[in-house]
């Protein structure tokens, strides 16, 4: 390779943490922009007398900070809230003050790694790891006693004779010449590395499948299986009904249950009303439903004339002017409640909504058969506009 | 120097060192001090009339002063010992302005008096009535009975006092004999304290402010009364050294790097009462015990609800903001208004404490002017006892050994 021999820069060790604190004001000084001082321990100002501009790293810590917080906000938000509503102690579904450990956890971690990561992706320019600088006697003597400076070649100013001079002049020993090291493939992508992977994860997941399907069910380890529980068909030692599987309690509720007061078809349901309002959405499940648990026997359009006609009792049209004059609650309540002993309970195929949707449905079809002249212009204003469109 | 250090006394010698730092003995400006009597004696008055006209509001009043008094006090005797167990170097400079301070140490007995005349209004305990009809008051008894709750608090506040005393006598001989053995003696007697200090806050903050409200019970409100004090004590010094040190009454090489560390311990101890508060919060919240709730309660119900997101706002997010850039902790005008926010913050926070209170001793809270008489008093006293101490004494510890190293602190 051309920059197997490309010099990397120009080494000096000096001997005391003063020294090495005044020739990185000198360096500076000079004018050298890409230079670097090495000690063993940190030394204090030391950025200052380099004159080093703040780390924008504390940039990557705050966006991933932020990060953090919010998208753990958004995922609990998603998964107790709105994806799997848990009521847990009584508390809303989004219980902001219990959320807020979660939150500052993964903020923290969330910053932490990502700085870390960054940090070492910068110093180590990932994803090769290996620094001219490693494996130099001068870094041998900066990580045990002495402070070293290397100015780097690809500083504008970069001359090998006048830096050694100028290295030799600030008072620096043993002058050293670093070479770009010879590029090597990283070593995770050779044959034997990742033979040696693939070896641990079938070891790893053979092990792990063995306890889990086969040492769970030894004796020492089978404690999980010979536990006090209560199986579902089984007769119970600890009730007096000898019953395992319990009841609900009293007044025990379904989530979303909201009740209704009626259970015969002759109740009057006059004064009830349709919570829905008509959209297309609506509009559309009513569609579905009705297609799926009213066709049957009242017709695709609710006339009657249904493809099952003759072989069950035939369900009536719905465009009599008696159906007509029915209330949006009564028509809900007949079929909750089914009607005359021929029409049975829809209550348990359709959910409340669904059964609102469906009686919308019925007005629409209603309508339909008896339009009025409002609904003609609409219709004729309609075709026009998608007459203009397809133009 | 070193032939005249055989020849002149110890005190001298420290004196010319300091001054080799750009120290000058000057004297605090009067017109200080007389703002500092004007608002004690206004205070004083107003205090003695809202006494006179409610004495059952006005000893709650009294005890929201107090508390501010004590978290000052003893915050800043706590931050005197801790640079002395520390060991720590970039605080020397500033260890006199916190000693300063807590010289409201030994008034906090003389202050305490009033409160134990007015504990009838304060402790809904104080009542037989309330105590013959409830068992769980009657279990409590053995602990909360007037002779008892008056001789532990004087105790403890007598052994603030003597630490004090021993802790500030040493550091202030320290000045005219530049003797190491008295920072040695300190730091034993620093670290003695510390403990005590911890165990003794608790108490004091346990009888005055958790038994307000009954049958409440918090382990950790000791801490929330430490974090304040701390807070607080912090927020004081950085505001009188910045002040002194801008003005010229310190020392010039009092650097970025100092400022920067007093900006950092505000900050992170804002952090700390956030982390404390919350800590106490949730887990009331979210084991919505009736006993336990209802102190929350008593701080929603009735508007406090405002109140208590303001001191959310006020005493954790905008401190935090102000105080998260670098810049800002080493920008001097930053560092006085964030300190000065901490301090109103901090009355605020001890308002919060006491006033919600009331309800449970029979009171209803309504906002009362004669409120404001009692911060004015505070204020003016601090003002008052900085400035007579800071009268006798230097501003800096110039006898202590490590007043030296501190002028070379960097980050």
């Amino acid at each position: 390779m051309a920059d197997e021999k490309k010099l990397f820069g120009v080494a000096a060790l000096f001997d005391t943490a003063d020294e090495i604190f005044n020739a990185a004001k000198k360096v500076n000084e000079a004018g050298f922009k890409n230079y670097d001082v090495n000690t063993p321990y940190p030394i204090h100002g030391i950025e200052r007398a380099m004159k080093l501009k703040s780390s924008k790293l504390g940039y990557v810590t705050l966006f991933f900070g932020f990060f953090g917080a919010s998208s753990i906000l958004f995922f609990m938000w998603w998964a107790l809230a709105v994806n799997y509503p848990l009521v847990i102690g009584g508390k809303p579904y989004f219980p902001l003050p219990a959320f807020v450990p979660i939150t500052f956890e993964f903020t923290v971690l969330n910053a932490v790694v990502s700085t870390f990561i960054a940090m070492i992706a910068i110093v180590f320019n990932l994803p090769f790891n290996a620094h001219p600088l490693h494996d130099t006697n001068y870094m041998k003597n900066v990580t045990s006693d002495k402070y070293g400076v290397v100015i780097e070649s690809d500083d504008p100013q970069f001359d090998e004779n006048k830096v050694t001079e100028f290295l030799k002049s600030l008072g620096g020993k043993s002058i050293e010449l670093i070479h770009n090291p010879e590029p090597k493939i990283l070593k995770a992508f050779e044959p034997k590395f990742v033979v040696f992977l693939i070896i641990v994860a079938i070891i790893t997941s053979a092990s792990t499948y063995v306890t889990l399907n086969k040492f769970m069910y030894l004796p020492p380890f089978d404690f999980m299986l010979n536990q006090n529980k209560g199986s579902a068909q089984a007769e119970s030692t600890f009730f007096r009904d000898k019953r395992e599987m319990r009841e609900p309690a009293k007044g025990t509720v379904a989530r979303g249950f909201i009740p209704y007061a009626f259970n015969d078809p002759a109740d009057t349901t006059e004064f009830y009303s349709d919570p829905l309002l008509p959209t297309k959405k609506v509009l559309k499940l009513g569609q579905r439903k009705f297609l799926t648990f009213c066709s049957p026997c009242h017709g695709n359009y609710a006339d009657g004339n249904s493809r099952l006609r003759g072989f069950f009792p035939p369900g009536p049209t719905l465009h009599s002017a008696k159906v007509i004059g029915y209330s949006d609650g009564q028509i809900y309540n007949i079929i909750t409640n089914g009607m005359q002993g021929i029409m049975p309970s829809y209550a348990y195929q359709t959910t409340r909504d669904e059964r609102w949707a469906i009686v919308n449905y019925i007005r629409v079809l209603q309508r339909a058969q008896n339009p009025k002249p409002s609904d003609f212009s609409a219709i004729s204003e309609l075709i026009k506009e998608s007459g203009n469109a397809s133009n | 120097m070193p032939q005249t250090e055989s020849t002149l006394p110890a005190g001298q010698v420290s004196m010319e060192l300091a001054q080799s730092a750009g120290y000058t003995k000057k004297e605090l400006p009067n017109s200080l001090s007389a703002w500092g009597y004007a608002l004690l004696i206004a205070g004083v008055i107003l205090s003695v009339i809202s006494f006179m006209i409610d004495p059952a509001r006005a000893s709650f009043g009294y005890l929201t002063a107090y508390i501010f008094l004590l978290c000052i006090s003893v915050g800043s005797l706590f931050l005197v010992t801790m640079e002395y167990v520390s060991g720590a170097v970039w605080s020397v400079p500033f260890r006199r302005i916190s000693e300063l301070f807590a010289a409201s140490v030994p008034f906090l007995l003389l202050l305490i008096i009033p409160l134990f005349f007015s504990m009838k209004h304060l402790f809904a305990w104080m009542n037989p009535e309330v105590v013959a009809h409830d068992k769980v008051w009657q279990a409590r008894m053995s602990y909360l009975n007037v002779p008892f709750f008056i001789i532990r608090d004087v105790i403890i506040l007598l052994i603030w006092w003597a630490f004090y005393f021993f802790i500030i006598r040493n550091s202030r001989k320290q000045d005219s004999v530049a003797d190491q053995s008295l920072t040695t003696i300190n730091i034993k007697l620093s670290a003695a304290f510390i403990p005590i200090f911890a165990f003794t806050v608790s108490v004091l903050s346990f009888d005055w402010l958790m038994s307000m409200v009954p049958k409440w019970y918090s382990t950790i409100f000791g801490v929330y009364i430490f974090a304040d004090a701390a807070w607080v004590g912090f927020a004081v010094v950085t505001l009188a050294s910045v002040l002194l040190n801008e003005k010229g009454y310190l020392s010039p090489k009092i650097k970025n790097d100092h400022y920067y560390s007093l900006g950092t311990w505000m900050f992170a101890f804002t952090v700390f009462w956030a982390y404390i508060a919350f800590s106490q919060y949730m887990l009331q919240w979210y084991g919505n015990l009736p006993e336990e709730i209802i102190y929350y309660i008593n701080r929603w119900n009735g508007g406090w609800k405002y109140v208590s997101l303001i001191l959310v706002i006020a005493h954790f997010i905008v401190p935090f903001l102000f105080l998260v850039p670098r810049g800002s902790k080493t920008n001097p005008k930053i560092l006085i208004f964030a300190s000065i926010w901490i301090i109103a913050t901090q009355y605020l926070d001890s308002y919060w404490l006491v006033m919600p209170s009331m309800v449970n001793n029979g009171f209803t809270y309504t906002f009362n002017p004669i409120d404001f008489a009692f911060p004015i008093a505070a204020v003016g006293l601090m003002i008052v006892i900085f400035t007579t101490a800071a009268k006798k004494h230097n501003l800096l510890p110039i006898g202590d050994p490590k007043l030296k190293r501190s002028w070379d602190f960097h980050l």
